[in-house]
């Protein structure tokens, strides 16, 4: 190949097609990585710095929350329900394990393996992120008085436009007494 | 469309400067000798007014820039600073947040004027177009300069509408902490706000440009929808269109002036003036007026996915409009049946704008017991909302593509001076 390039008796020699094609191609490669290589730490930037993530975790004194009573904490910037549940409250929840449900879930699934009493959720509405109120609606667990998601004692979605039960954060109980969120 | 340049440099200055930048000749040529047709009415004066509305946010909002810090800790009490202690600034920050209010009227007025006069009909699609682009833009704008304040509304309103894009399958959840910049509304969401929010108004005036330019390719529509034909059909923009538009100006601003000295706090939420608290929605939460009907049509959904579809969808048919009304005829001025559609969507937008205001069951006719009707009882705010939006998507989607197949136009004029010089019609 080499030859065509000083050819100066074929004047088509220069205009050699695939070298002209592959000096397009590789600029425009070069190009297009170029920009999406500067572009990348633009958009990365938007994501959680590093002070945000490592703020991640909290922990709580139950001892502090009476019984049928909830306590909202600010964890991730997001309100977290703890809720010390009455029996009555938790056999309500248990009754529905296999009544029709949207985001089908036991009660059980849904707390510490004997701390049936210890609800621990997010407290944002699974639709729009709004803070539901404890003790409303039609189920007796929360209602989001933004556009009207019934939940039940078990934190689950019962009727409203929220797709999902509220969520269950990763948590512990560090003693009997305490929970570390995060 | 303006054709040969008239412009005549006046003097040295002026000739000299024609050679190198023809800044006057643009001027001249777009603003005084710009052939306008002779018939505009006073629906024709809201790009004006449009442009006035602009310079006042833009300039209000950078002088509230200087008195505005955007953190978290201290943005409510800096808007209360501004309200107190700033000298004058009680009326800046009211002149900007009642002003977004007047920017809203007007560019849904010059809206409802094109979809009435049919001015985004061919040859204007790209006009409508950049129009639409431009009320994308002041929707963005608006919503995050309501964050700013960091109230009660503020902050929910944020939560609420970033959520909206949580809706997507598999990458919803990512978009929502790319927006935020952490695990909820906070912090780095406020500060990405403020940058943008001072951003957006200047390519929201790009755009206008772009608009504008648009607008001086193709002229102006007008009342009749027939094109100019002939000189006896125009009049030069000065001094008849930069009169008539001061005038209308005039009167705008005394409604401005209105709301900004007698009613400043009419148009917003008097819990915005409760500083933010992520762990407690306020009872009621609803966006500023303009965009309940939007809000409206989200909420009419039981679904969470298609509440959001519907609602971005409600805005994409704005944008297809050029190519879902198959009619000829451009001014509903001939289109009596396409007139009756046109006023039941005006009503239609009102239900809608008065059912985001309300919670949705609630009932629309107080005392009035009615049979439940799938969720929600027949007589709430809900199922008036549901029949509001479905009414607006068949406007959209069936009166505008079939009423042009199957109505009967009354004749249009031959010019548009014939009507008005020569008298065959009425006026």
């Amino acid at each position: 190949m080499a030859h065509t390039a000083v050819d100066a008796t074929n004047p088509a020699a220069g205009d050699d097609p695939s070298r002209r094609d592959f000096i397009h191609i590789a600029a425009l490669t070069a190009a297009a990585g170029g920009g999406l290589a500067a572009i990348w730490p633009f958009v990365a930037q938007m994501n959680p710095s590093a002070d945000t993530l490592a703020l991640a975790s909290v922990e709580y004194d139950l001892t502090k929350i009476e019984p049928a009573q909830q306590v909202t904490i600010n964890w991730r910037g997001k309100p977290l329900f703890i809720r010390n549940r009455t029996p009555e409250q938790i056999a309500a929840a248990v009754k529905d394990d296999h009544a029709a449900l949207r985001d089908p879930q036991t009660d059980a699934e849904r707390h510490k393996e004997g701390k049936a009493q210890w609800l621990v959720l997010v407290g944002s509405c699974t639709h729009l992120g709004c803070v539901p109120t404890v003790g409303g609606g039609e189920y007796g667990g929360w209602f989001c008085p933004c556009h009207g998601s019934h939940y039940d004692t078990s934190g689950r979605i019962r009727k409203g436009p929220a797709p999902k039960n509220l969520a269950v954060p990763d948590y512990a109980f560090l003693s009997d007494t305490k929970v570390k969120i995060g | 469309m303006s054709g040969h340049s008239t412009y005549e440099p006046k003097n040295g200055f002026s000739r000299w400067l024609d050679a190198r930048l023809p800044v006057g000749r643009l001027v001249w040529d777009s603003f005084v000798d710009y052939p306008t047709p002779r018939n505009l009415n006073y629906w024709w004066t809201f790009g004006g007014i449009l442009s006035l509305c602009l310079a006042v946010q833009l300039i209000t909002g950078i002088v509230l820039a200087m008195h505005y810090t955007p953190s978290a800790a201290t943005a409510f009490n800096s808007v209360e600073h501004i309200m107190r202690d700033v000298n004058y600034g009680w009326l800046l920050r009211y002149m900007h947040a009642n002003g977004a209010s007047m920017f809203f009227i007007a560019v849904y007025i010059h809206m409802l004027r094109g979809v009435y006069y049919g001015s985004y009909k061919s040859p204007r699609e790209v006009l409508w177009i950049l129009g639409c682009v431009i009320y994308l833009l002041m929707m963005a704008t608006a919503f995050m300069g309501y964050v700013l304040p960091w109230g009660q509304m503020s902050f929910h309103g944020a939560v609420v509408i970033t959520n909206l894009l949580g809706a997507f399958p598999v990458v919803g959840d990512a978009i929502t902490t790319l927006l935020w910049g952490g695990f909820a509304v906070d912090e780095p969401t406020l500060k990405r706000f403020f940058s943008l929010h001072y951003l957006l108004p200047f390519m929201i005036a790009g755009v206008v440009i772009l608009h504008v330019w648009a607008l001086h390719v193709v002229g102006q529509n007008n009342p009749t929808g027939v094109e100019p034909k002939s000189k006896a059909d125009t009049l030069p923009f000065t001094p008849y269109a930069t009169v008539k538009d001061g005038f209308a100006m005039s009167l705008f601003v005394i409604l401005f002036a209105t709301f900004v000295f007698y009613l400043p706090d009419a148009l917003g939420h008097a819990d915005n003036y409760i500083p933010a608290n992520p762990l407690v929605t306020p009872s009621h939460i609803v966006p500023e007026w303009y965009f309940l009907p939007f809000y409206a049509i989200l909420r009419a959904i039981p679904d969470k996915l298609m509440g959001v579809l519907a609602m971005f969808g409600a805005i994409a048919c704005i944008f297809a409009l050029p190519w879902l009304d198959t009619s000829k005829v451009k001014s509903m001025r001939y289109r009596p049946q396409a007139r009756l559609y046109f006023f039941i969507f005006l009503v239609a937008c009102v239900i809608l704008g008065f059912c985001g205001a309300k919670l949705p069951d609630d009932q629309v006719i107080p005392g009035l017991e009615t049979f439940q009707l799938l969720d929600s009882k027949l007589n709430s705010w809900v199922w008036l909302s549901r029949v509001a939006t479905l009414y607006y998507f068949a406007y959209f989607l069936l009166v505008m593509p079939l009423l042009g197949l199957f109505e009967k136009p009354l004749p249009t004029p031959e010019t548009i001076s014939s009507p008005v010089l020569g008298g065959d019609k009425k006026d």
